[in-house]
């Protein structure tokens, strides 16, 4: 039996993903909930003064949005494993890293890029300083992909685990301890009216990085969970 | 097969690993007291007082050795991790896994010992300095593995995905401990180097250095004793096994 180029399947795995998003399009929006709720939990724990709120409102959003998509990682291969077509990709013979590098793709456009595009409207629900309005989806942008990519290689070890998201977390974070500190540290950096370009031109060298390697991980990660 | 791999694959084989860790462990245990003890009494009693600290700092007897100890523990888990993947040997698993709680264990002494000197000399218990933070993390990544190598069943499958989780911190490591010093810092700099002159008097420094030595002499029986009930977990079925079980059982009702 001939396969057919490694461009078609990963055409046809990323048609695949998107359709059985848009087919349960309703569970797409629960990240968003969840960071809306969880930001709006501040001004009710640290009381209304805008000023307060405006000190710390990029780190909330930042961390809210991380935690949003570390609930969200479980979903990247959940289902996959369950109904078997993982194990059919790990099969396949096209490059399983490429493979995974489309899920991780697909999986960070419908969960991590709709959390950016309401990043101003949670900043705004924390009274965000002038100047971060553009800045904070900017290092969301860097930043996002990096958290998807990191995760995807922990969520790899953890997959085919019953109840694995207490322990996805503590996989997961300390990997997030950097993402966070240059990600939110640019933030604050803009906000103290200091230069702020070195933490993001960091996000995007790691990121530049992690694109090469996270799916190679990631690869090498399934196949001793599935061995 | 020459005479080297052959002896290679003996000593990995986890019956004679078995034994020769049961031979190698209790001199490491003595050594290991024995020189921690005097180490202590240099520390403790011989060296004189910080003439800025007091006697506050002797902590440090304990507490920089650990913190050494919580990295090379690391180091030593990760070479192992990395030996398991990529030639499959068994003992390198379960040394790997072996080394994970005990260097989770120096990195919670450091911490502790850091904070309850960091009271009187910095005036809080903790403080969000880069040092202490990378030290957390270290911490949190070590809690990881050990939490991931109990979540999965199969043992083997267990010991491999945890040695990659470990090999994946130590990519970490160096990224955290770059970007928490670039956050803030409190922590002095390191008093002790390998290059250059150390700025510790001498009367100060043998019993660290010496204390140093105790703890990874400790380190090592500790490792091996785990290992031990590690490689019978293991090969719970297998005869060798079953011949010590029924030793053990006969030494019982003798």
């Amino acid at each position: 039996m001939r396969s057919g180029s490694t461009a078609a399947a990963c055409a046809a795995l990323v048609r695949r993903d998107l359709t059985l998003v848009w087919r349960r399009r309703g569970d797409a929006a629960n990240p968003i909930l969840f960071a809306l709720i969880v930001v709006a939990l501040f001004p009710l724990a640290l009381g209304p003064e805008p000023e307060q709120l405006r000190r710390i409102a990029a780190g909330v959003v930042f961390v809210a949005i991380l935690l949003a998509g570390l609930l969200a990682l479980d979903t990247l291969f959940r289902s996959d494993y369950e109904d078997g077509s993982l194990e059919q990709l790990v099969l396949s013979p096209h490059p399983l890293s490429l493979l995974l590098a489309c899920k991780i793709a697909v999986h960070w456009f419908t969960t991590a890029l709709p959390l950016i595009i309401v990043s101003p409207l949670l900043g705004e629900l924390l009274h965000l300083a002038e100047p971060l309005r553009g800045l904070l989806p900017l290092a969301l942008l860097l930043a996002t992909p990096l958290l998807s990519l990191l995760g995807a290689v922990c969520v790899a070890l953890t997959v085919g685990m019953y109840r694995s998201g207490m322990l996805l977390a503590l996989l997961v974070l300390p990997l997030y301890v950097p993402v966070l500190i240059f990600g939110a540290g640019a933030c604050n950096a803009a906000q103290a009216g200091l230069p702020f370009a070195a933490p993001l031109l960091w996000l995007g060298a790691a990121l530049v990085l992690a694109l090469v390697l996270a799916p190679l991980a990631c690869a090498a990660a399934l196949r001793i969970s599935l061995s | 097969m020459n005479a080297l791999t052959l002896w290679f694959h003996k000593t990995g084989s986890p019956p004679t690993a078995y034994r020769l860790a049961g031979r190698i462990m209790p001199w490491c245990y003595g050594l290991g007291l024995v020189l921690g003890l005097v180490a202590l009494y240099g520390g403790l009693v011989l060296a004189p007082r910080d003439y800025q600290q007091g006697d506050a700092y002797r902590i440090i007897f304990i507490h920089v050795p650990c913190a050494w100890m919580s990295l090379f523990a690391y180091f030593f888990m990760a070479a192992n991790a990395f030996i398991a993947l990529v030639w499959r040997i068994k003992l390198s698993e379960v040394l790997a896994m072996a080394a994970a709680p005990i260097g989770a264990a120096f990195t919670f002494i450091t911490l502790v010992t850091g904070s309850i000197w960091g009271k009187p000399m910095w005036g809080t218990w903790w403080t969000w300095d880069a040092r202490l933070t990378s030290e957390l993390v270290l911490l949190f990544l070590y809690l990881g593995v050990i939490g991931l190598h109990a979540a999965i069943e199969d043992r083997r499958q267990a010991a491999r995905a945890a040695g990659f989780l470990a090999l994946i911190g130590i990519v970490n490591i160096p990224i955290v401990h770059f970007s928490v010093n670039w956050w803030n810092t409190l922590h002095q700099g390191s008093t002790v180097r390998l290059m250059g002159p150390s700025k510790i008097d001498a009367s100060m420094i043998w019993p660290l250095l010496l204390m140093a030595l105790a703890t990874h002499v400790w380190f090592f029986g500790s490792v091996l004793a785990r290992t031990r009930i590690g490689l019978l977990e293991l090969d719970g079925g297998k005869d060798w096994v079953r011949a010590i079980a029924l030793d053990d059982d006969k030494e019982a009702h003798a």
